[in-house]
């Protein structure tokens, strides 16, 4: 059946996925795959006292991530932590659902581990209790973080009621150059729009620097796309795509493999295509990138100095760059290469694949960090990759913390936190006031700007190095 | 969930832009159960409690005026960042059950609406305009009217406001989504046999 107008990505994922339409708008939105992490153990508990049943087990997958310590051989000791973990591995197990549990070396950021198992496939729809879902969208699917309440639906029915966001595709043209990454370019778009800049959107990657990124890279950008304030980014399947995909455990294999290619080359949007905004992004333009603020958005390359609030227009602006300013203990004017840092952490869903890990080694070899510094990597297989290789000989040598795999400082529920104060360079994806620690300092960096910090003691140009 | 039709309340004005779900409701509260004793102690708890304990005194739901507060005037882009639906639940718990901003949070604007929380998109210069007032009147109130979709300010000025219809019958009649979804059981057994022979490949044959 031949389409007349050309159509978007999105527009097609979406369109297959239509189970029927309601009022309003509304369509109720076929879901092909569920990620649930101890989160979800609520959800999963209030399915079971209303005595329903997970509609599609086979769909479904879970991890513990968020709340699970990563110190090496530590286990949860809080009681509640305990309750949900424990519960989610009795609900899973009760319910049919595929768990990486506790002891499962594929075990993971679920972020991290959708991929890495092939569950993550081109143009299909795919949710989690989690904002950081759009990273799912790297491999060409519609990917988006939900509630508690939808999670318990999705699990009843498989299915959520939605309205179409507005489309907004991202053009990122050029060369990156040395020292400049995913985590750099994200960062500058963040800045660039804001971070209320993609609310009600649906945002599309392209341009011929996406296109020449890795996948660890896509998943770097789709993976901050909430930070913008979209729901959901997403990047064309390809080559890259399909090369990564092919022959993980839970990837199509034989005659199926073969149809899904031929499904996934309909993927990307038609030449012509229509969004309701675009931005262009030039990635020549893009440094080195620091935050000094309390939202993704206030970002600088490390060139530059921390702004002053009074040269601000905006009354409200101002007021708001004031308390950053305040919470975070920077004066204007001070070039952000002069600012202490206390630790670093490199990890989380953002940054915490192998290529993110070999990204930081490459500066630590042969280095030492002067302030207490961690690794955890994204997932156990990760970690294991990562030692095959001896990255974790180089961080301990240099005197890092090599952890297990987990969300660990990102989120800051795990009892893994900075202390109040403290200024962390971090390679995860929030600098809200409290997120690492109440009072603790987020600055937002890339893996290699992160072990850069860590051996100078203070933000530093990565390209100014060398080595 | 507990419906939503009119109320008329004592609103608070909250003027800082990009309040994230974290500060809503800090990461180490999170795993204790909704419901909790004292859950509504954990709203904007790091920005309303001092070390001790103790109230700051300077932060709007600690001040006398506002402490019957049943509406939250904000700014911009309020409850972005974390998914944690448990930000409305605070909200609730301390005793909020409309929120009015110039743009939500996606994620959070989904999740009020599951809550029995009503969100309210206003223009940003009449959402500015409305937290003038009530820093001018504090304890004013205003009538939110969902059937009408019009809000009333406290100097009389009547907003119109959008909702999605399809959200605004289930807030006005409480009404279970998950039952209402599997009335369309049939449809979603359909869709599923058009999956399992157009794309085979969908589901995973092996175990890993």
């Amino acid at each position: 059946m031949a389409s007349a107008a050309p159509r978007t990505m999105f527009e097609k994922i979406w369109a297959r996925h239509v189970v029927t339409e309601g009022p309003g708008g509304h369509v109720l939105l076929y879901v092909g795959r569920h990620l649930l992490h101890e989160g979800a153990t609520g959800a999963l508990g209030r399915l079971a006292a209303e005595g329903r049943r997970v509609r599609r087990p086979d769909l479904t997958f879970a991890t513990a991530d968020h709340f699970l310590p990563t110190a090496p051989g530590a286990v949860a000791t809080d009681p509640e932590i305990v309750g949900m973990v424990d519960g989610l591995a009795r609900h899973t197990g009760a319910q049919g659902i595929v768990y990486f549990g506790v002891g499962d070396p594929r075990r993971g950021i679920v972020h991290v581990i959708g991929p890495e198992q092939g569950l993550t496939l081109p143009g299909t729809t795919l949710v989690c209790g989690d904002s950081h879902t759009a990273t799912h969208g790297a491999f060409g699917a519609l990917a988006f973080g939900i509630g508690s309440t939808e999670v318990e639906h999705v699990l009843a029915t498989q299915t959520l009621w939605q309205t179409k966001p507005r489309a907004l595709r991202v053009a990122v043209e050029g060369r990156l150059g040395p020292g400049v990454t995913a985590k750099d370019v994200i960062l500058a778009l963040i800045a660039r729009i804001g971070a209320a800049g993609g609310v009600g959107h649906a945002i599309e990657y392209a341009g011929s620097t996406i296109r020449a990124m890795s996948m660890d890279e896509r998943m770097t950008v789709c993976n901050m796309s909430i930070e913008a304030g979209a729901r959901t980014g997403m990047v064309a399947p390809d080559e890259t795509t399909f090369a990564w995909l092919e022959g993980r455990p839970f990837a199509p294999r034989g005659e199926a493999w073969a149809r899904a290619l031929a499904d996934w080359a309909t993927v990307p949007s038609d030449p012509g295509a229509r969004f309701d905004r675009e931005v262009a992004l030039a990635a020549g333009d893009v440094a080195p990138t620091v935050t000094w603020g309390t939202s993704p958005q206030d970002a600088l390359p490390i060139t530059g100095r921390v702004p002053d609030p009074a040269a601000a227009g905006d009354p409200a602006r101002r007021a708001s760059m004031a308390r950053a300013l305040a919470y975070m203990g920077l004066r204007p004017g001070t070039p952000l290469g002069e600012i202490a840092v206390d630790r670093v952490f490199i990890g989380s869903c953002t940054n915490s694949r192998l290529e993110d890990l070999r990204a930081a080694a490459r500066v630590v070899r042969g280095r030492r960090a002067v302030v207490p510094a961690w690794v955890v990597p994204g997932s156990g297989l990760v970690k294991r990759a990562a030692e095959a290789e001896g990255l974790d000989r180089v961080f301990v040598e240099a005197g890092f913390e090599w952890r297990e795999a987990g969300c660990s400082m990102c989120v800051g529920m795990n009892g893994e936190t900075a202390r109040e104060g403290e200024r962390v360079a971090s390679t995860s994806n929030r600098n809200f006031e409290g997120r690492q620690g109440k009072g603790a300092r987020t600055h937002l960096v890339s893996p290699a700007m992160a072990a850069a910090a860590a051996v100078a003691g203070r933000f530093v140009d990565v390209r100014t190095l060398g080595g | 969930m507990q419906p939503f039709t009119t109320l008329t309340a004592v609103a608070a004005p909250l003027d800082l832009p990009n309040v994230d779900t974290d500060r809503i409701i800090p990461a180490r509260f999170l795993a204790k159960p909704r419901g909790a004793p004292g859950y509504a102690r954990f709203l904007f708890h790091d920005v309303r409690f001092e070390a001790d304990g103790a109230e700051q005194p300077e932060f709007v739901l600690n001040r006398a005026a506002y402490r019957g507060a049943k509406i939250l005037v904000t700014a911009e882009n309020f409850g972005c960042g974390s998914s944690r639906e448990m930000a409305v639940w605070a909200l609730e718990a301390w005793g909020i059950r409309a929120v009015i901003a110039p743009s939500l949070g996606d994620i959070f604007h989904q999740n009020c609406f599951k809550n029995g929380l009503l969100p309210v998109i206003l223009p940003a210069a009449a959402a500015a305009g409305l937290r003038s007032q009530l820093h001018a009147r504090p304890g004013a109130t205003l009538t939110v009217d969902l059937e009408a979709q019009t809000l009333t300010a406290p100097d009389g000025a009547r907003h119109r406001f959008e909702v999605d219809p399809f959200r605004k019958q289930m807030l006005l009649t409480g009404q279970d989504e998950v039952a209402l979804t599997l009335g369309h059981e049939g449809a979603i057994a359909a869709f599923e046999r058009r999956l399992a022979s157009g794309a085979p490949w969908l589901v995973p044959q092996a175990g890993g």
